[in-house]
């Protein structure tokens, strides 16, 4: 491979700006491994955030040609290097430098989730019993590797800054792992509804398109989730039914 | 969620992007082919005529005016329409406006069809990480608020658009019985009944293949192993339909618009309708 060109996005939240690299792209390499090679030929002092390099740990996320992608799964094969590779950091997270954003805000909202709450042991060791198709569903979910590729792409965060009164695709993930779950017994909907905001979702399903898990996250997870949400909220002859319906 | 904004860069501008690729294609074609659909269905449902054919001792009935509540051709349930029906006297009167709110409503609020729209039409956004209208910034609604709220109605015209397929397969099955030249009945297959056979089944596929429906018949079940056999197979088959939605929706849209087409062109003259059997 000649060499390719890079213009990688420098700076802290004070200013940025594009600086060009140029390195040896060879056969095999992802884009990890050139940010790498520059780091050790003429910029050691690029920052960027990464760990596994197998597309398992989530920290290399970056945007290479506007692209949500994590470095480390996106080949250099894959990518047109005939024009400058631009390699910018995550849009919806404020910048610490480089390539490194500040992801904090994505732990704060999970805890604030309500958590995991089973019902009684279905045996009297301590032990429950599920179905193998019940806990299918929710099994895609925890495939998640929290990379936030999905928050980055999604526009409500992105484009309209709704961080304070939006969850996001990444939590509605994670709600939907636990409300679908066979044990579980919390009622997290109306905390999705008013504090998750899931009706600032208009389906674009970017979230889906740029997940490196290939988590079906707008059809599995979210409008499930808004379904729900319809049947405790919105839909008065679900209400009816659940009027005279016996409770469990 | 956290109740606390982030200090982010300022929001990006209309289409602003670093995307090399031709990220504007999908929407321009959605955007392209949807109105294509509104034109065309509006300007059939105008006419009032040549929304039936019975040349040759055919029976075909387009879909745009089916089922026909009130109307001139034979296939009306309850005769022309009547005086007591309000009708503004500014728009002619046509059996298509009485139904086609249903399909048209359910395609409107269809969970594919609005990711769908909100990007071609409104650049909500054009593509993914892709800069949106400036104006909306901070102001972003979605369907938290009103007017997108309502989107949630989605299930009701699930039912209703359930109920056309029904209609549409009724209207296929009678596609196959040809009247006599001494007016008597007799089993025939003609291109029109195969364009109307086709119709329901991509309509069904489309319809059946619905979000809310899989919501409803399973998937609001967190132990769908607790449910009935037949249940847990409607979920199953629901599901799989689901995973094509896309598909089945823009074959349904062309098709639906197609049978109308050929029944059109069939009943002006401007074809020929060939009987196969």
């Amino acid at each position: 491979m000649p060499p390719v060109t890079f213009r990688i996005s420098r700076g802290d939240k004070t200013s940025t700006e594009f600086r060009e690299y140029t390195t040896e792209a060879g056969e095999g390499m992802v884009v990890l491994d050139c940010v790498h090679q520059i780091q050790s030929e003429s910029a050691p002092d690029l920052a960027c955030r990464w760990n596994c390099k197998a597309g398992k740990c989530g920290s290399c996320s970056a945007e290479i040609n506007g692209q949500p992608r994590l470095m480390c799964m996106t080949r250099m094969d894959m990518i047109d290097t005939s024009q400058p590779v631009t390699i910018e950091p995550l849009k919806s997270f404020p910048l610490i430098r480089d390539l490194v954003t500040d992801v904090s805000w994505n732990y704060r909202v999970k805890k604030s989730i309500k958590p995991f709450k089973p019902r009684k042991p279905d045996a009297p060791d301590g032990t429950w019993r599920m179905q193998q198709k019940d806990v299918d569903r929710v099994q895609e979910f925890r495939k998640c590797i929290e990379c936030f590729l999905c928050q980055d792409v999604c526009h409500v965060l992105r484009d309209h800054h709704k961080h304070p009164e939006f969850a996001g695709p990444r939590h509605f993930v994670y709600t939907a792992a636990l409300e679908m779950h066979p044990l579980d017994t919390e009622d997290r909907l109306g905390q999705m509804k008013h504090e998750g905001g899931i009706g600032y979702c208009n389906i674009t399903k970017c979230c889906t398109k740029v997940c490196p898990e290939h988590i079906t996250i707008t059809d599995n997870a979210i409008i499930p989730l808004k379904e729900r949400v319809v049947d405790e909220f919105y839909d008065p002859l679900t209400r009816l039914f659940r009027m005279f319906k016996p409770k469990k | 969620m956290t109740q606390s904004s982030l200090p982010l860069p300022q929001i990006r501008a209309l289409g602003e992007t670093r995307r090399q690729d031709a990220w504007w294609v999908q929407p321009l074609l959605v955007f392209l082919g949807f109105s294509a659909f509104i034109v065309y269905s509006t300007w059939a449902a105008f006419q009032a005529n040549h929304y039936w054919f019975a040349g040759g001792g055919a029976n075909y009935l387009s879909p745009f005016y089916s089922p026909e509540i009130f109307g001139t051709s034979p296939h009306a349930l309850f005769g022309p329409k009547p005086d007591w029906l309000p009708w503004p006297s500014f728009i002619p009167f046509s059996p298509a406006f009485l139904i086609l709110w249903a399909p048209g409503g359910f395609r409107f609020t269809c969970y594919y069809y609005r990711g769908a729209y909100y990007k071609a039409f409104w650049g909500d956004p054009f593509n993914c990480a892709v800069g949106e209208p400036g104006f909306r910034g901070k102001n972003y609604r979605g369907e938290h608020k009103f007017p997108l709220i309502l989107q949630n109605v989605h299930r009701y015209f699930f039912y209703i658009a359930a109920l056309f397929i029904v209609l549409l397969s009724y209207d296929a099955v009678i596609s196959y019985i040809w009247t006599t030249p001494d007016g008597g009945k007799t089993f025939g297959i003609g291109v029109g009944t195969l364009v109307l056979t086709v119709n329901p089944i991509l309509l069904g596929a489309y319809t059946f293949g619905c979000h809310s429906l899989r919501h409803l018949i399973g998937g609001k079940h967190d132990c769908i192993s607790s449910c009935s056999a037949a249940r847990q197979s409607a979920y199953g088959c629901v599901s799989a339909l689901n995973r094509r939605h896309m598909l089945w929706a823009w074959l349904s849209l062309f098709w639906v618009g197609f049978t109308d087409v050929y029944v059109r062109l069939c009943s002006m003259g401007v074809i020929t309708d060939l009987r196969i059997i």
